[in-house]
């Protein structure tokens, strides 16, 4: 049992420093600009594929690394630290899902979808394959996905993942605030043939937006670390009254209550990952893309506030930790929703069932 | 910038049998009505509860059986704690010497001090306040005043404390005291001591709390007389041993669960069908909630590993207590309420009065939210 751990760690680790070289070696702030004004360069996006990150969660038999989504978690947040300007989160999730419901690997860059609450996307059989009513709006990446995994449910109750072409016709192409692309698909009419359906498999409560949700709480969780590090670095250097601003109480303040938001964040994001195959994990990963998501928020202010004017430009880099944070904390659902989420579970139990199920760490 | 440690464990199989054993002492203890639940919390003394907790094996599980203690993990005696907590358990009378002073004896103290002293704490029948604080000496506790002289008879300590919870119900202090010279560093010169408050020269007088409870003490020593094995560790090894203790002081689930019972009764007068904006808003909190307990979890077993992990202790209880502060105010913008200590039978009313005369000193105690936030920004390396 303990060598099994360790070992799994181990794995987690090398992984893990693999791709903190990787990007830091490929994401330039000119790539990250570059990016937000034409398609993400295939030629980066391949180094990454030859990495075997975008398989991290993909069972062994399958090609695949085999990390746990518990594990996983710290390579999102390396991907949310050195904003990836790729659908790396995505792949890894559409790639996964489709190899746990299918049995087979996915080549390219992918996604999923619905990203949001409102998207429902309705299936039932037809004489060629499956006809798909309903539509998906700002699918992460979606127009620069081959490939786009989709929750879909049936009038029997059943629930499905499409794989749907990203070559079809996207209604709408937008971008977050970041320039990350967002795209829109009527899916009314189109149909899909049976080899790209599946039985969607065990434990997707709210379809795929557990998964997403959490991979975002991550993400945001190593945005915030670099936009903080950026802070603690611009506060050391920039002197004003004859000293750096890191000596004024009042930045120390601000910045030491950064900290404790990406702590607090950090933690919610653990506890979720230790609970993704609890009864619980929906409850868990709805309070982690709730907490990082109010953190974003606040430790993006903080941020910026040290940074002053030199923070507001494009050529300083905290931009591109900051405008995803105020994109992702509403990717996948906001706070408020999730915050509704939990607070409609825990009253269902009454105050006295609380206790228990949060202190469940087993 | 410094990575802060918080790798959140899972509690092993000791620490969940030792929290189920919690959990049923404590539905005994509400079932028998021996405490009332929504008014109180690990800031309550109750000797009797103490008592009865110690009979239990609850108190100084982390110790070594040659001293009355269990020889349990840090992270069972997290489990049973935060039990304690969320059941609103009155346990003050034991609270400081189970969650600090007690580890320090064990640690620095002579002997004679652990044998005479630590089995009786597991017991539940001897209890300690600390004496830290002084009338000018507060957030800057290196300004201590109060001297101890050595003596052919032992160390004479003369000066005062203030703000010393506990001290009219306490058996022993530990009393910081100036030794010798401070030094360039100030932190030099700085001893601590177990005062025997049944010995002469010490007079306790009490401060009423806006709460209009007594719970803190200002204490005079007046050559006060402690024998020399009652010093605590080295001469001058004051200020590490103090640093130490306050990550113990700072980090446990004391710092985000002292109005859990609130929360509870929140819940339960808002009721299974909130509307969005209660469910919003409670679910919010309980977010925070579990931030803290992976938080205060994680630095409990940096503790069990021998580490000194003081910036996550003082970030767990800046996190943790601004929790605390808020919890009141959200409590009263979801259900109309008119907070009244006396008003019999309105347990939502009670319990919120309690907790909002209350709230001014959970970011006071045990270092206030601004000297915690310059200690953690010292370690993000901006000081």
């Amino acid at each position: 049992m303990i060598d099994e751990a360790a070992s799994s760690d181990d794995v987690t680790t090398i992984i893990n420093d693999q791709a903190s070289r990787l990007f830091r070696d490929l994401i330039t702030p000119k790539l990250l600009a570059s990016c937000e004004r034409e398609p993400s360069p295939a030629g980066v996006w391949a180094s990454i594929e030859e990495s075997g990150l975008p398989l991290a969660l993909v069972e062994e038999q399958y090609g695949g690394i085999g990390l746990s989504l518990a594990a996983t978690g710290g390579l999102f947040a390396l991907a949310g630290y050195h904003t990836v300007p790729f659908p790396l989160v995505e792949t890894i999730i559409a790639h996964a899902l489709w190899a746990k419901a299918a049995g087979g690997t996915l080549n390219g860059p992918a996604s999923i979808a619905p990203a949001n609450f409102s998207d429902r996307v309705s299936i039932e059989t037809c004489s060629d394959g499956y006809r798909l009513a309903g539509g998906i709006r700002s699918v992460p990446w979606g127009s620069q996905a081959e490939n786009i995994v989709v929750f879909a449910q049936a009038g029997s109750g059943d629930d499905f993942l499409v794989l749907l072409p990203g070559f079809l016709t996207w209604s709408t192409i937008s971008s977050n605030l970041a320039g990350e692309p967002r795209a829109d698909m009527v899916l009314s009419g189109i149909i899909i043939p049976g080899d790209r359906v599946r039985p969607a498999p065990p434990g997707l409560d709210q379809g795929l937006m557990r998964i997403g949700a959490l991979a975002r709480a991550f993400q945001m969780v190593g945005a915030m670390r670099r936009a903080i590090e950026h802070a603690v670095q611009y506060a050391g250097e920039r002197q004003q009254f004859g000293r750096p601003i890191a000596k004024f109480q009042a930045i120390q303040q601000m910045l030491a209550e950064a900290a404790g938001h990406l702590a607090a964040s950090e933690a919610a994001c653990t506890r979720a990952a230790a609970e993704m195959e609890t009864p619980d994990h929906l409850f868990f990963a709805a309070a982690a893309k709730a907490r990082a998501g109010e953190a974003a928020g606040r430790v993006a202010e903080i941020c910026h506030q040290v940074h002053g004017a030199m923070g507001f430009t494009q050529e300083h880099p905290l931009h591109f930790a900051t405008r995803r944070l105020w994109s992702w904390r509403d990717e996948f659902g906001g706070e408020a929703q999730w915050q509704e989420v939990v607070g409609r579970t825990v009253c269902a139990g009454g105050g006295h069932a609380l206790w228990p199920r949060l202190s469940a760490h087993s | 910038m410094n990575r802060f440690k918080f790798d959140t464990p899972r509690l092993p199989p000791e620490a969940l049998s030792e929290q189920a054993r919690a959990r049923a002492f404590l539905a005994d203890e509400i079932a028998d009505q021996r405490y009332p639940a929504h008014l109180t919390s690990w800031s309550s003394f109750d000797a009797g509860f103490s008592r009865r907790a110690g009979a239990a094996g609850f108190i100084g599980m982390t110790w070594p059986k040659a001293y009355g203690g269990r020889e349990l993990s840090s992270l069972a005696r997290f489990a049973v704690t935060a039990e304690m907590l969320a059941a609103g358990a009155p346990s003050f009378a034991h609270w400081i010497a189970d969650r600090q002073s007690g580890p320090q004896i064990l640690a620095h103290g002579s002997e004679r001090a652990k044998r005479d002293i630590l089995p009786r704490i597991c017991r539940g029948e001897c209890f300690f306040g600390i004496g830290m604080s002084e009338p000018n000496s507060g957030s800057d506790l290196a300004a201590v005043r109060t001297k101890a002289t050595r003596h052919d008879d032992g160390w004479h300590i003369n000066g005062s404390k203030i703000w010393t919870s506990n001290a009219h119900h306490a058996h022993y202090l530990i009393v910081l005291a100036r030794t010798g010279e401070a030094g360039d560093s100030r932190h030099g010169g700085l001893t601590q001591f177990i005062a025997d408050l049944a010995q002469p020269g010490v007079d306790i007088r009490p401060i009423y709390n806006l709460a209009g409870a007594h719970e803190f003490n200002e204490v005079f020593f007046d050559d006060f007389l402690v024998p020399d094995d009652m010093m605590v560790g080295e001469a001058g090894s004051g200020w590490d041993m103090v640093t130490r203790e306050l990550a113990f002081e700072r980090s446990g689930p004391d710092r985000f669960l002292s109005d859990y019972r609130l929360l509870i009764e929140l819940i339960e007068r808002v009721g299974t069908e909130p509307d969005a904006r209660q469910a919003v808003e409670i679910g919010r909190l309980v977010t925070h909630l579990i931030s803290l307990l992976g938080m205060s979890l994680s630095v409990a077993e940096l503790l069990d590993r021998g580490e000194s992990p003081n910036l996550e202790a003082a970030l767990v209880k800046d996190v943790g207590t601004n929790f605390e502060r808020e919890v009141p105010e959200v409590a009263r913008r979801l259900v109309a309420v008119e907070p009244s200590m006396d008003r019999e039978g309105d347990i939502f009313a009670q319990a919120a009065a309690q907790i909002i005369l209350n709230a001014p000193s959970f970011t006071l105690r045990g270092g206030t939210r601004e000297i915690l936030r310059g200690m953690i920004a010292r370690g993000m390396g901006l000081r």
